[in-house]
């Protein structure tokens, strides 16, 4: 018996963590219609920021204060993630308005480019980088007006870009002479978030031992999901998001400023993302490639919750969290090992992380047979044919 | 058993549909014989688009029953009801925009609609005829090689109805055809389905009551998702149940 | 009126006489490392016809095209794996994990006719049945995109996951068999496989053709544009839908099994998540809903991340991400698109040389003008009238 609560124990801990990612990538969707495939790269970025608060602490800070520095870095996870989200918005997502599928081409692109990032960033190619955004952006700022009204405008604008594009690469690989800028910040390994004391022990609560690091994540979702619910529920500008998600034209007409509304929204679903990205790190270490490993389960919880709910969001990303570490762990067969034969067969067959995964999909598959609108769709007049 | 049930071409019988709860549609019940040309009317939220959704499989009733020539329809698909004989034109003009008319015609026309038929079977000459004849009677000839996206409003209009002509159902459910249309342009429409009905069961939706009176037809009042009243049109426009539900009544004013 | 004639039969045989051209020439011509890239990349153009089939023309953006492509070349491998074996031999991989006699499945692939069937049946068939089974819910639009990539994903678990059976992570080798007694990595069997991928590429571009041309291309258009609407008019998208990326995924195994023997292996990575997308963006950069855009995007896009990889192997994603960025921001019909519309003489235009157009463009096109100034310049047709 305590190994089946163990077990549903770690299955919910992984079931929150994915609550606490697709927590942001629904309420987007819902609003917007907008698939964010570079999600995952905004956990990254929270992960990220852990680990530089980390260094910080660690580095800087007296070390009494060193156990206190996950609670900076989850507003700080946010800030940075939301306000990356909030940067793509206004950059990408907002051109292409009721184009959902290109919206999904775009931010994967976005999220290649800040996967790489991340793998080669050093202070050469910061400094680089920040030149020419600089640099860009003043050319227009102090050149004549005039030349921004000619037939010649589109090209002295891609021009201009491409110029202080390559002004920021050459000054990027002249400083990368020096092997102090030279070095990556992060390079392309992995990284390692040590957590503090408090959260590296275990609580007993009656027969079952409960990791605190998980125990953690899963006030963290707990939280973060009642705040959620108050903002969207009780607050006038998630009043508004929620006006907007029914029906964007006559909040419009109504003059809620729907581009505000989606820039909020955004802000927000990124932030939790980066949020998420700080629970992922206490559960082990993480890479650049972390996005990827987690954006279709998300996508997946979207697709099963159904839009516009979120208990359905919760509900599909617990379930889908607990069944993929049941089977995959294995841990099925030592809570009943009277099993039937050929059911024994298939769950070990399953038993891996990766085989869960085949496993779940084809039951949500199956699922959408049933109930092709996942578990709570929307419903009455409003839906298209 | 008897034909005598079956004259009807279409019974809609005790059709409600609910949606959590909303009644668009309440126990409503209504005929349609055939070649008969009817017009539906009603003020807003009446359900008349739901009772068109019902008819074609879009929204399944609730309760009750949706016969076509005899059968049940409740339940089929829309393309299966499609193929049955029952068209209809939306209220907004639908037409595939990045298609020229001719093609968008060439799609609707009667005929085989499977994948292989489409791939291995080549318009007959009778088909392409109708198209081409169409395309002259809603005046869309010029147009003809331009993607219909670049149409006027009234030309799209126009081309739906065509293309509904071209499918050449039994029963044709016309939404608002001539919103946004010119006197001149409503006129040859009504004189285009009074042309259809006979041959063809017509039932019209429409708020443009110069266009109802124009057709001289039946005419059905909606109200609440339920059959008001049905007659001629000056008798409907004289009920003063249909004059309470278009209006309201002195004492829903004091009310309010 | 002969100019006219001459230069319709120009524009008739031009093209096709310069894929013979270049078909005989190019193997002389280029040295056989960049002909056998060549090779591999007009592979890669019939699955990008099979995206454009699908998205181009239908709307249906699939992120799961790689399952089919890799499991076109797998079944090719397999028979080149069994092919030449003495009998009771097995391919040497299986002695690795202690496999005793081949799996049941491998069975078939013995036979030459079989493989040559399945490489496009097995792949049109699983395309299929996946995709009935989420049209006939309606599923459609992020939602049918994303849930192909999960599809993905779990195919590659499965295949990345069993060693026992198809060797795993490590793929099959096909560069060291031999076929008809010739090693296929040879100089000479690679550029017979070139001859064949040019046929079967202007093969697969005249299939492609044949469907969109007619009033079943015209069908496709109609889906994309409004389905509902077909539905009502007698129309059950589902079997077109069903049809067209079932024909999609046959052209995906095909090309899977050409890029196979051309690049010497078949591994899980065919299934990874980012090559499935790079296909959707060949086409979106060579110009979707135009054929010879998809083929063109496929060979460009891949000749230039071969250069990059060659030369700065750390930019590629940077550039890559720019592209899918720039493809849906500034040219949402791609390169052929951007052609056709003008796009060359309005780039003059901004430079100086203004376009030659001397009325209001719109006038120019309009039918009814058209056909007054032909009044005008023919009086007695006008008359006829």
């Amino acid at each position: 018996m305590d190994l089946l609560y163990d077990t549903l124990f770690n299955g919910l801990a992984i079931g929150s963590v994915l609550v606490l990612a697709a927590l942001g990538l629904a309420v987007v969707f819902g609003l917007m219609g907008v698939i964010n495939m570079a999600h995952g790269e905004l956990m990254m970025l929270g992960a990220y920021t852990t680990f530089v608060v980390q260094n910080i602490f660690k580095a800087v800070l007296p070390d009494a204060l060193f156990p206190i520095y996950i609670l900076v870095a989850l507003p700080l996870a946010f800030a940075v993630s939301g306000l990356a989200g909030l940067l793509l918005e206004k950059t990408v997502i907002r051109r292409l308005y009721g184009r959902p599928l290109e919206t999904l081409l775009a931010t994967w692109g976005v999220s290649l480019i800040l996967q790489q990032f991340v793998r080669s960033v050093s202070s050469a190619f910061a400094i680089g980088l920040v030149v020419a955004v600089v640099a860009g952006i003043l050319v227009a700022r102090f050149t004549p007006k005039a030349w921004w009204q000619q037939r010649w405008t589109p090209l002295l604008g891609t021009g201009s870009w491409i110029v202080t594009g390559l002004v920021g690469v050459a000054i990027a690989s002249l400083l990368g002479e020096q092997r102090v800028f030279d070095q990556p910040w992060f390079s392309a390994r992995n990284i390692d978030v040590t957590a503090p004391e408090w959260l590296r022990g275990s609580i007993d609560v009656g027969v079952v031992n409960m990791p605190a690091a998980r125990l953690f994540i899963i006030a963290l979702t707990v939280v973060a999901l009642c705040l959620v619910n108050w903002f969207l529920q009780k607050s006038v500008w998630g009043m508004r998001i929620r006006a907007v998600t029914q029906n964007r034209t006559m909040s419009d007409c109504l003059g809620i400023p729907t581009q505000k509304v989606d820039a909020l929204t955004f802000l927000i679903g990124s932030g939790l993302a980066g949020v998420a990205g700080v629970a992922v790190t206490l559960l082990g270490s993480v890479g650049p490639n972390l996005g990827g490993n987690y954006i279709v389960d998300c996508f997946m919880v979207v697709v099963l919750g159904g839009v516009g709910k979120l208990a359905g969001t919760v509900l599909a990303a617990l379930g889908i969290g607990i069944l993929s570490y049941v089977v995959g762990s294995g841990s099925l067969l030592l809570v009943w090992p009277a099993m039937p034969e050929g059911l024994n067969a298939v769950i070990t067959f399953f038993a891996t992380t990766s085989m869960a995964k085949v496993l779940v999909f084809a039951l949500i598959v199956v699922f959408l047979q049933i109930r092709p609108a996942g578990l709570f769709p929307q419903k009455g007049r409003m839906v298209e044919a | 058993m008897t034909t005598t049930q079956s004259m009807n071409l279409l019974d809609l019988q005790g059709v409600t549909v609910s949606f959590d709860g909303f009644l668009a549609l309440n126990d409503l019940n209504l005929s349609l014989a055939p070649g008969e040309l009817r017009a539906v009317i009603g003020p807003n939220g009446a359900g008349k688009t739901t009772f068109l959704d019902v008819i074609t499989g879009k929204v399944k009733p609730t309760r009750g029953d949706v016969v076509f020539r005899g059968r049940s329809i409740v339940g089929c698909s829309e393309h299966h009801i499609s193929r049955l004989g029952i068209g209809r034109k939306f209220q907004t003009p639908r037409v595939y925009q990045n298609l020229t008319p001719r093609r968008n015609l060439e799609l609707a026309v009667r005929g085989p609609h499977g994948p292989a038929a489409l791939l291995f079977g080549s318009l007959s000459s009778i088909q392409r005829d109708r198209v081409q004849h169409l395309l002259s009677v809603v005046g869309l000839e010029r147009q003809a090689q331009q993607p219909a996206g670049g149409l006027s409003h009234g030309q799209k209009q126009w081309l739906e109805i065509a293309m509904l002509v071209a499918q050449d159902p039994e029963l044709l459910l016309v939404d608002e055809p001539v919103a946004g249309l010119t006197d001149e342009e409503t006129a040859r429409t009504a004189d285009l389905l009074k042309q259809l009905a006979g041959d063809h069961t017509v039932l019209v939706i429409e708020h443009d009551m110069e266009f109802i009176r124009d057709l001289q037809a039946p005419v059905t009042v909606l109200h609440e998702g339920h059959v008001l009243c049905e007659g001629s049109m000056d008798q409907v426009q004289n009920d003063p149940r249909v004059i309470e539900v278009y209006l309201g009544t002195d004492t829903q004013e004091e009310v309010a | 009126m002969a100019d006219l004639l001459a230069s319709r039969n120009l524009r008739c045989w031009l093209p096709w006489a310069l894929i013979v051209l270049g078909a005989l020439v190019l193997p002389v011509v280029l040295p056989p490392f960049r002909l056998n890239l060549l090779g591999r990349f007009l592979s890669l153009g019939i699955v990008a016809l099979g995206v454009d089939l699908i998205w181009g023309y239908t709307g249906m953006l699939s992120l799961g095209q790689g399952i089919f492509f890799a499991l076109g070349g797998y079944a090719l491998a397999m028979y080149l794996q069994l092919n030449e074996l003495k009998p009771g031999e097995l391919p040497e991989f299986f002695s690795l994990y202690g496999v005793k006699s081949l799996p049941a499945f491998w069975q078939p692939f013995g036979s030459p006719l079989f493989t040559l069937i399945s490489i496009w049946v097995i792949p049109a068939v699983v395309a299929g049945l996946l995709g009935y089974l989420v049209f006939r819910n309606r599923i459609k639009g992020v939602y049918f995109s994303i849930l192909t990539q999960a599809a993905l994903l779990v195919f590659f678990n499965f295949f990345n996951g069993q060693q026992k059976l198809i060797n795993g992570t490590n793929g099959l080798k096909t560069s060291t068999a031999r076929i008809f007694g010739e090693l296929i990595g040879s100089d000479g069997m690679q550029r017979n496989l070139f001859w064949l991928t040019v046929v079967l590429t202007v093969a697969a571009y005249l299939l492609c053709r044949w469907l969109t041309d007619g009033r079943f291309g015209d069908a496709l258009i109609a889906i994309r544009d409004d389905e509902p609407r077909l539905r009502f008019t007698g129309y059950n998208p589902t079997a077109y839908k069903t049809v067209v990326f079932a024909v999609a995924g046959a052209l995906a195994g095909i090309s899977g099994a050409l890029y196979t023997v051309q690049s010497g292996i078949v591994s899980p990575q065919y299934m990874a998540v980012p090559f499935s997308i790079e296909m959707v963006i060949w086409v979106a950069v060579g110009g979707r809903g135009t054929l010879i855009g998809a083929v063109l995007g496929a060979v460009l896009i891949n000749y230039a991340k071969s250069l990059v990889s060659e030369a700065l192997p750390e930019t590629w994603l940077f550039i890559q991400g720019g592209l899918f960025l720039l493809v849906v921001l500034a040219l949402p019909d791609g390169l052929v698109g951007w052609w056709r519309q003008g796009g060359p003489s309005r780039l003059i235009a901004m430079v100086g040389w203004p376009p030659r157009t001397a009325t209001y463009p719109a006038l120019d096109l309009d039918p009814q003008v058209a056909a007054e100034q032909e009044q005008l310049q023919n009086p007695r047709a006008g008359q006829q009238r």
